[in-house]
């Protein structure tokens, strides 16, 4: 093995495998790419459901809204999660990819399979919306193009896989892999899952749609495509806590409170994630009670348990490293005195609280089976998985890819000033976004729908004033969010097309970050518990984790009280 | 060593808890097992509640079931398209089925009576969403949904399709018109 396939990082310290550094360049510019597109729909489509613009013809809506489904949930996420995948075996672990050429054929499918999908709806025979409910037929080119990109994201699964197994057969590495690199494993092994219930299902409905099949179930259909649909959003969430984990590493130094705890967290999502497809299925005919319970809470909210112990311990071990460098004054001077002004840590932060606070609550509380009934299709879905997928994954993505332009690329960040308010526009952005579909959807709105107004049907519906009002602040902070999103993918393309190339420490600019400096930490006499208060290492966290658990309690007896007022079923 | 390093312990499954780790674990399982066990709770003490009855079914069985409930209790007819407003009596099987893009017929019942609401679809799947009193159902073709129901308000409720079923899935609009008792 020759040295000079790989290059180390002099300021970060980080050891980057050459094909790697290729594959994670030519995925991270395929999915920004794919944000781009979907952006630009998602832009038109809230345009359209801004009831005071109502921009675009119905059958372009539905067109462009099966689009943006599938070019940001499916294709942009997943270009940048084999990226991260590459990144947390070959760069943390210091070790070579495996079998780089296939990698290159996994990659190289990835992008057929989204062309593939993406001219099939621009043809305007698919507007079937991402999830395709058989028995309305797509042109058979839009399941093919899903399954030429599943079977290419399978590739870059298992050479990840390898790539573990390269790295522990070479020995770059002792002990056990990193925290960041179990939870990467844990999105890896929740792909696997979720792609082979895609390839269970996917097939048999393009077979059905050349006409070899003649009947699906859509019972079946819906039960198996979920396996499929929700548990790729399980390895946003896997994939998204573990960069939180990386960058509060990168930029603090921060170690995990406990690894076992964190490690037991994300054997969680593993071991229940995958029992979500009930949540889409709760007011399905042909289940029973004992079923949609036991699924829906993912046995006992098991997994919700998982997140709510990783959105401690991230912030927590954030507070600990912010400790011991001398941040003790109260309970939040470790906050206070953080680096707003870098978007890697801003923005990571933003995800943390927003996939918490918002989506983390309603999507308990919408997958409670009967609170479900008032909420099933309505605009809160949409709302919802904005916050969990857009707020979450897609911002923490995004933050991950400020460390990278200096580190991978080396180049400097460009417009660092608006650089460094784009996590907050976004952020905020979608938070508003999200809160207001969320209102609306209480109030009845559906998704997936282009006239709120039913203006040509036979017969009407008037929606109170108050959901008109909240679906105008839907189409104004969605406006300010793409604006966010353009302005992410400004600064991305302009540093790495025409940045300076980066030097020395001073090169990172806004993205300043400690990565593998040898720092010295000063852990006190009595373990860093005594940096803390009453004998808790992290007190700010914990109260911030209390008062999130108060927000929690509060929103969910709401919603029970609001279905207390619906007429009585049984 | 962190987050992104080996862990510096070797044996790291012995290091011991933080207390504020142990404590936010104990209160979080604590607060999931209270949601977990809310689900059976309001199946006893809650008025909501599924039945989660369902039958396979065709979509020339139910339509057949559905004509025989409009040829006897039609009451009248609304818009140029004559949609049949359906008046049956309380207590008994009523049925609504989804189509492109019509919800059929129209009902009319009667406050604080209980009806055995049967739904079905024609063709794709749909969305029943009554509005504004806001329950929302899943309909598949091929399975026929059973709902006991007892409207408690005196209005007219809207049922809008909400899932995607294609061009005019905006314009799929049905009715349930609620009377006062015994008028």
């Amino acid at each position: 093995m020759s040295t000079e396939v790989f290059r180390v990082c002099p300021i970060s310290g980080l050891q980057f495998h050459k094909p790697a550094e290729w594959l994670m360049k030519s995925l991270a510019v395929a999915g920004v790419v794919m944000l781009l597109i979907g952006g630009a729909e998602a832009l038109l489509i809230t345009l359209t459901r801004w009831p005071a613009v109502h921009l675009l013809p119905a059958n372009s809506f539905y067109q462009l809204l099966t689009s943006h489904g599938v070019n940001m949930l499916i294709f942009w996420l997943i270009f940048f999660e084999i990226a991260v995948l590459y990144f947390c075996s070959s760069t943390l672990l210091r070790c070579r990819l495996a079998t780089p050429r296939i990698a290159w054929l996994g990659f190289a499918l990835m992008i057929i399979g989204a062309v593939v999908n993406n001219l099939a709806v621009m043809k305007g025979n698919a507007s079937v919306m991402m999830t395709s409910y058989v028995p309305m037929p797509a042109n058979p080119n839009f399941y093919l193009g899903l399954i030429l990109f599943a079977v290419g994201a399978l590739i870059g699964c298992f050479v990840f896989l390898g790539t573990l197994v390269v790295a522990k057969e070479e020995k770059t590495y002792e002990g056990s892999i990193p925290l960041v690199t179990f939870g990467a494993l844990t999105a890896c092994i929740i792909a696997v899952f979720t792609i082979a219930s895609g390839a269970i299902i996917l097939i048999p409905t393009y077979l059905w749609s050349i006409g070899y099949i003649n009947h699906i179930d859509p019972a079946t259909y819906r039960l198996v495509w979920w396996a499929l649909g929700h548990s790729s959003q399980q390895i946003n969430v896997a994939a998204h806590v573990s960069v939180w984990y990386a960058i509060a590493a990168i930029v603090f130094g921060a170690r995990p409170l406990s690894e076992k705890v964190s490690r037991t967290a994300f054997f969680l999502y593993i071991a229940f994630l995958q029992l979500a497809s009930a949540h889409h299925l709760l007011v399905d005919p042909g289940l029973s009670s004992e079923w949609k319970i036991f699924n829906t809470s993912y046995a006992m909210y098991l997994a919700v348990l998982a997140s709510m112990v990783h959105g401690l311990t991230v912030p927590g071990a954030i507070e600990v490293a912010q400790r011991e460098k001398g941040f003790t004054n109260g309970l939040f001077e470790w906050l206070r005195k953080a680096p707003w002004g870098n978007p890697v840590f801003s923005g990571m932060f933003i995800s943390l609280v927003g996939f918490g606070f918002i989506g983390g609550i309603s999507g308990v509380v919408m997958g409670t089976e009967q609170i479900n009934i008032i909420i099933h299709n309505t605009i809160y879905v949409p709302g919802h998985f904005h916050a969990t997928v857009v707020i979450g994954t897609t911002l923490a993505f995004m933050s991950l890819t400020y460390f990278l332009i200096p580190t991978l690329f080396r180049r400097k960040v460009m417009l660092a000033g608006l650089a460094k308010w784009q996590p907050y526009l976004f952020g905020f952005g979608m938070a508003v976004f999200t809160l207001a579909m969320m209102g609306a959807g209480t109030l009845g709105v559906q998704r997936r729908h282009w006239d709120m107004a039913f203006t040509n049907a036979a017969l009407g519906f008037d929606y109170p004033a108050s959901a008109y009002t909240l679906m105008g602040i839907v189409g104004v902070a969605g406006v300010a969010a793409v604006l966010g999103g353009i302005i992410f993918i400004l600064v991305t393309v302009l540093s790495i097309f025409f940045g300076k190339p980066v030097s020395d420490e001073a090169g990172y600019g806004i993205a300043a970050s400690r990565a593998l400096r040898a720092e010295p930490i000063v852990v006190p006499d009595g373990g860093h518990a005594a940096a803390g208060k009453l004998g808790f290492a992290a007190p700010g966290t914990f109260l911030l984790a209390i008062f999130f658990l108060v927000i929690f309690v509060l929103y969910y007896v709401v919603n029970w009280k609001y279905l207390a007022s619906v007429w009585p079923l049984s | 060593m962190s987050a992104i390093q080996p862990p510096s312990e070797i044996v790291w499954w012995k290091q011991p808890l933080d207390r504020v780790e142990g404590t936010w674990i104990a209160i979080a399982l604590v607060w999931s097992l209270i949601m977990f066990i809310m689900m059976p709770l309001w199946h006893v003490y809650g008025k909501q509640n599924l039945s989660n009855e369902a039958y396979r079914t065709t979509p020339q069985a139910f339509m057949a079931k559905t004509q025989a409930m409009v040829d006897q209790y039609t009451v009248r007819t609304e818009t140029p398209a004559q949609i049949p407003v359906v008046r049956p009596p309380p207590g008994s099987d009523v049925y609504v089925l989804g189509r492109l893009w019509q919800w059929w017929p129209l009902l009319e019942l009667e406050k604080g009576q209980t009806y055995r609401l049967h739904i079905s679809s024609m063709d794709w799947q749909h969305g029943f969403s009554l509005q504004p009193v806001n329950i929302n159902l899943q309909i598949l073709p091929g399975y026929e949904m059973v709902v006991t129901i007892t409207p408690d308000t005196v209005d007219q409720q809207t049922i809008i399709c909400n899932e995607f079923c294609g061009l005019g899935h905006h314009n799929m609009v049905g009715r349930i018109y609620i009377t006062g008792e015994g008028s």
